[in-house]
């Protein structure tokens, strides 16, 4: 191992360190990504005496470069000589954890808190612990600010006099005359609590949260909302009333949107940390008030946990406390005045009929379901189409198909094209829910219209439909419904649109069979070889590239070989290119996908 | 403290200064909306409001006590997004505010001492409040119309009002400061993040005149303000009013102490500095670049880290943003000591010249507007010996790559500039142009075989490891499934291993390449 180390005579720490002080921040920046390169041809003595110190010392930099270096350190403990030096690599993760730059310093607190599981127990109160001290009681907020990051990883591991000392940082970080720390002990104040003991979270944190959440600042107080939901969960039930729930309550009425967001947002995860009792007393009115509030954001955060809630609500009375509490605001919701609103409310209101059962859905939900699929805005359409498979356990979907229907056709011809794309996306299951009678009759005629569509995206995304239409409804469906409108395309004067035909053969061919293939299909590719359209001509040959397994072998040397080698020699050099892979048969199939991409535009 | 500069050196839209073209038209403007706060809507019960008698009306025994009530009747608040409802309270409200502006604006001896509180309890109510959500998540304030405040009828009399009373010659900072204190200066200054372009007009000059009159506060506000801007540079770059803010320190700035307090250098370099980085410069570096050329003008001994600063900075893809730079480089070079221009000029004409090369031809040609600026080409002629040397190669290339026409011929005049001012140097340069090109190019070449050397090495001990690693994991199963140790089978394996020897190979490898 001493030979491998001492190689420093082919590589003299001088151009490496060089390498690391390129003026051109693009090559320093190389080298600093490849940091691990250099100290492992430095061995880990050198790596530990002189590369590290230079690191520490020329820590004024490009953040871009600094970020690169914090990341490196993190993964840097066997260079160094492991666990046993690691404790060299905190100098520098120091520097980098008091500078501005927030990615930087969260990165060297990353990088800090991976390598302090590494640390010995003695090693963390020597070296690490004074390290957390030190950032804790600098100057600028900024080493303060990383500090709160790292209390959490190494309390556990130390004695307890270390342990008390830890604890009255914390406290001091909390009251900190700059918000920006404030902010950033708010944000850490759950993980902290969790590795306390349950004594001083009752004594230290409880009071250390109550302050936070009261806070001058609204973006310090919305953080206490969420240091909420581990404190709760640490505490026993019957505390929860006096420690908890004041200043949660208080969070919910906060005269902030900002914070009753905060708190809608994370609803779900306060419901099931306070538990049943409390849920039924407190959160189901401060849930009505929060799909009541005047900020459309609030309401829309609310709206969307409408069926988390729910769900998680205790069966005894669940049904009872969402008919009477629950079900009367969302009702309101579904004609808010914000479609934002409107849009998250329709994304979740689906899942209700599970929990509320067929007759509940029927006599209640279905009108809501109705009113929301003739919305004005698509957004709301199309997520309660896009859920329809919740209700199809429920009541089936038959209940809905006559409002579905013209909601359907609506989407399918929307101006904007990814609307039209997203409901192209749920005809398969929408043609499996209603059936095959309900599509030839009503949806048939616009998954082949899209297949025209002058948006490509759209065109691509109907030929995969039809794929999956024809693998649920099965071959023959697909010889007297599809198949003869997709090859009658290849007559029409739009090349595009005979492309498509080609298109919809490679991805239909294999779900249709030897038989529909080589009788019905084949003889429309080989007649397109003649083509005057270069592009046509060319995704020929990748046609019968991709048809070519499922053909005989009869087929293939009678009719497609002699088509191939007319093709090779044709007069374009991309119809050559492309008959002549065909032939020696090396185009696989993910290769062919890109190049057909982009040529197809042209 | 200075008086706030007005229009002239900020009236340009930002957008158009840096290339004249208007961007406005092409998005479509957004309708012009308004909001209101959600204060209004957390009020539940309303008061019927009365008409009082006028103030002018009222005999002087009583004037104060009615005075006192109007401002008690103007702390009910109305829905402004329902245009309709209770039309005649707003009526009602809105002439006891212009009244009472009036009134504090024009007489005398109005303001007496029970009157402060009631007044800045009547300002508090009013204009304190969260701001609401923004209706347009993306918005920007170069292109889209801003959310206007729905209440703005009454909200402006009442900004007026408090405008006055602290105009008012017989305002008593002594007495105000009770009620003017640091909670509220806090909530003022948390109201500049208003969308309304108006209301934020009314917050500058009111917070100007609390700085000036409540020296208290002073230390306060500005630290506030620096939190508001780190928040705004690290956390959410969003704070509709930074350009505000810019505008008062840049008047508190210029009364600044000599020599500056270490707080205030700090402020420079920790905040103003880094402030170059945000997204939407555009919209506040002409106040910015106002500030830098203040501290500059007032310690010259900055000059460095602000150069230094902005080449730290300096943007990396935004070309938008390297003009406004670039712009900014030339105000502070116009008033730069020649002392301090010696102490960053290497660094500088570096940037200068990556400028010049820069494909964007705005850039190239802001850079090479430099030459035109009759005090800079003086300080460039004095070090010529240094900043000829690190343009030229630049110079020389661009010449004769660039695709834009006016760029080439602007160099050629910056080339024949140089060339009248030092002959000798310049035919040195035109000589060693084509050996430089080579040694750079030879440099280039050593650094790749540095790093495949190194990379080669790296890859074997990998090999190393792993494969130590395995006959370890293969020693150990062997024991325990209790196999006599075979000695022989894992050492010879490992032996017939070549030894690492990085120099051979890596050498080979070089010569072979070339």
């Amino acid at each position: 191992m001493a030979g491998a180390d001492g190689d420093d005579s082919l590589y003299p720490i001088a151009v490496l360190i060089d390498e690391l002080r390129n003026e051109d921040v693009q090559l320093r920046l190389n080298s600093i990504k490849k940091l691990s390169t250099i100290a492992l041809a430095l061995g880990v003595e050198r790596t530990r005496t002189e590369l590290l110190p230079f690191l520490t010392d020329t820590i004024y930099d490009e953040d871009e470069v600094l970020l690169a270096l914090a990341e490196q350190l993190g993964n840097f403990t066997m260079l160094v000589g492991g666990p046993e030096y690691v404790h060299c690599l905190l100098p520098p993760l120091e520097s980098l954890a008091t500078v501005e730059e927030t990615v930087v310093r969260d990165k060297a607190v990353e990088s800090l808190r991976k390598i302090s599981q590494e640390h010995s127990p003695v090693d963390l109160e020597v070296h690490f612990e004074p390290l957390v001290k030190r950032l804790a009681s600098g100057d600028w907020f900024t080493s303060r600010t990383s500090a709160c990051g790292l209390f959490s990883v190494c309390y556990p591991r130390v004695s307890s006099t270390v342990k008390a000392e830890i604890r009255q940082h914390f406290r001091t970080l909390c009251s900190d005359d700059t918000p920006m720390v404030r902010r950033a002990a708010a944000s850490k104040l759950g993980e902290f609590a969790k590795v306390l003991e349950l004594e001083y979270v009752k004594s230290d944190i409880i009071s250390l949260f109550t302050a936070l959440a009261s806070d001058e600042q609204d973006s310090v107080r919305l953080l206490a909302v969420e240091a909420c939901v581990s404190i709760a969960t640490l505490l026993p039930q019957e505390d929860l009333e006096t420690l908890v729930m004041p200043t949660l309550r208080q969070a919910a009425e906060d005269k902030s949107w900002r914070v009753r967001y905060m708190v809608a947002d994370k609803f779900s995860e306060l419901q099931k940390a306070v538990g049943p009792e409390i849920t039924k007393n407190d959160l189901v009115p401060a849930f009505q008030n929060l799909l009541k509030d005047c900020e459309a954001e609030v309401r829309a955060a609310a709206a969307n946990k409408v069926k988390e809630f729910c769900e998680n609500l205790p069966e005894d009375n669940r049904e009872q406390i969402i008919m009477t509490h629950i079900l009367p605001c969302v009702k309101e919701l579904v004609s808010d005045t914000n479609q934002h609103v409107k849009s998250a409310l329709a994304s979740v209101i689906m899942g209700l009929s599970t929990i509320l059962g067929k007759d509940n859905t029927i006599e209640h939900l279905l009108p809501l379901f109705l009113a929301q699929l003739k919305d004005e805005c698509p957004e709301v359409r199309l997520n309660i189409i896009s859920n329809l498979d919740c209700v199809n356990e429920v009541i089936g979907i038959r209940q809905l198909s006559q409002s579905l229907l013209p909601a359907i056709v609506e989407l399918a011809e929307d101006a904007k094209w990814r609307v039209r794309l997203a409901i192209i996306e749920y005809m398969p299951l929408l043609a499996g829910q209603l059936g095959v009678e309900f599509f030839d009759e009503k949806l048939n005629t616009l998954c082949m219209a899209w297949l025209i569509d002058h948006v490509y995206a759209i065109r691509e995304a109907a030929t995969c439909n039809l794929m999956k239409l024809v693998e649920k409804f099965g071959a023959e469906w697909a010889q007297n419904t599809i198949v003869p409108k997709v090859l009658g395309m290849a007559n029409d004067p739009n090349y595009l649109h005979r492309m498509t035909t080609l298109f919809c053969i490679n991805a239909l061919s294999k779900a249709c069979g030897q038989e529909i293939t080589t009788k019905q299909m084949l003889p429309v590719v080989l007649k397109m070889s003649n083509d005057q359209v270069a592009n046509v001509r060319f995704n020929v040959a990748k046609s019968l590239q991709k048809i070519g397994p499922i053909l005989d072998s009869n087929a293939l040397q009678t009719e497609v070989k002699p088509v191939l080698e007319k093709l090779a020699s044709d007069t374009d050099m991309d119809v050559k290119y492309f008959a002549q892979e065909a032939i020696s048969g090396k185009l696989s199939y993910h290769w062919v996908l890109k190049p057909f991409n982009r040529l197809s535009y042209i | 403290l200075s008086p706030l500069l007005t229009s002239p050196p900020f009236s340009v839209p930002s957008a158009e200064k840096v290339d004249g073209f208007p961007r406005r038209s092409m998005r479509r403007a957004r309708q012009r909306r308004s909001h209101s706060s959600s204060q209004f809507r957390y009020q539940s019960s309303q008061v019927e409001l009365t008409p009082l008698p006028l103030l002018k009306d009222a005999p002087v025994a009583e004037l104060h006590d009615l005075f006192c009530k109007k401002l008690q009747q103007c702390c009910v608040l109305f829905d402004f997004l329902d245009c309709v409802a209770d039309l005649k309270g707003k009526e009602i409200k809105r002439a006891a505010l212009n009244e009472l502006v009036e009134s504090v604006a024009t007489s005398r001896g109005v303001l007496i001492e029970p009157l402060y509180p009631e007044a800045i309890k009547m300002i508090s109510v009013n204009i304190f409040r969260t701001l609401p959500p923004s209706e347009n998540p993306e918005f920007d304030p170069e292109e889209d119309e801003p959310t206007l405040e729905a209440s703005w009828p009454h909200l402006q009399l009442v900004y007026e009002f408090f405008l006055r009373f602290l105009e008012s010659p017989d305002f008593q900072p002594s007495m105000a400061k009770r009620y003017v204190d640091q909670k509220f200066v806090l909530q003022l200054l948390e109201l500049f993040d208003s969308e309304d372009p108006r209301e934020r007009e009314y917050l500058k000059t009111i917070l100007h005149r609390v700085y000036g009159k409540l020296l208290g506060l002073r230390a306060y506000i500005r630290k506030q303000i620096n939190n508001i801007f780190l928040r705004f540079i690290y956390e959410t770059e969003h704070f509709n009013g930074v350009a505000e803010l810019l505008e008062i320190l840049g008047s508190i700035i210029n009364g600044f102490a000599l020599p500056l307090k270490s707080e205030h250098k700090q402020f420079l370099v920790r905040v103003l500095i880094p402030l170059h980085t945000a997204k939407s410069l555009s919209i506040f570096h002409a106040q910015l670049a106002y500030c830098v050329v203040q501290f500059m003008e007032k310690d010259a001994t900055v000059t460095e880290y602000i150069i230094r600063g902005l080449l730290k900075y300096w943007p990396k893809t935004c070309t938008q943003k390297e003009v406004m730079f670039l712009g900014e480089i030339e105000e502070i070079l116009d008033v730069i000591e020649p002392s301090q221009f010696m102490r960053i000029q290497e660094p500088l004409f570096k940037q200068i010249a990556a400028c010049i090369s820069s494909p964007h031809f705005q850039v190239a040609e802001r850079a090479l507007y430099f030459w035109n600026n009759e005090y800079i080409l003086s300080l460039i002629e004095e070090n010529c010996q240094v900043i000829l040397p690190l343009v030229f190669a630049t110079l020389y290339r661009v010449s004769k790559e660039h695709w834009n026409q006016t760029i080439v011929s602007l160099i050629y005049n910056v080339l024949k500039t140089f060339m009248e001012m030092n002959s000798k140097l310049f035919d040195d340069l035109t000589a060693s142009y084509k050996v430089e090109k080579q040694k750079e190019l030879k440099r280039e070449r050593e650094r790749a075989e540095l790093w495949r050397g190194l990379e080669e090495y790296q890859e074997r001990r990998m090999q190393m490891l792993t494969e130590a690693a395995r006959n370890q994991r293969n020693l150990q199963e062997r024991g325990e499934r209790g196999d006599t140790l075979n000695p022989s089978s894992p050492q010879t394996a490992h032996s017939d291993q070549p030894e690492p020897k990085p120099s051979g190979a890596s050498s080979g490898a070089g010569e072979s390449a070339t």
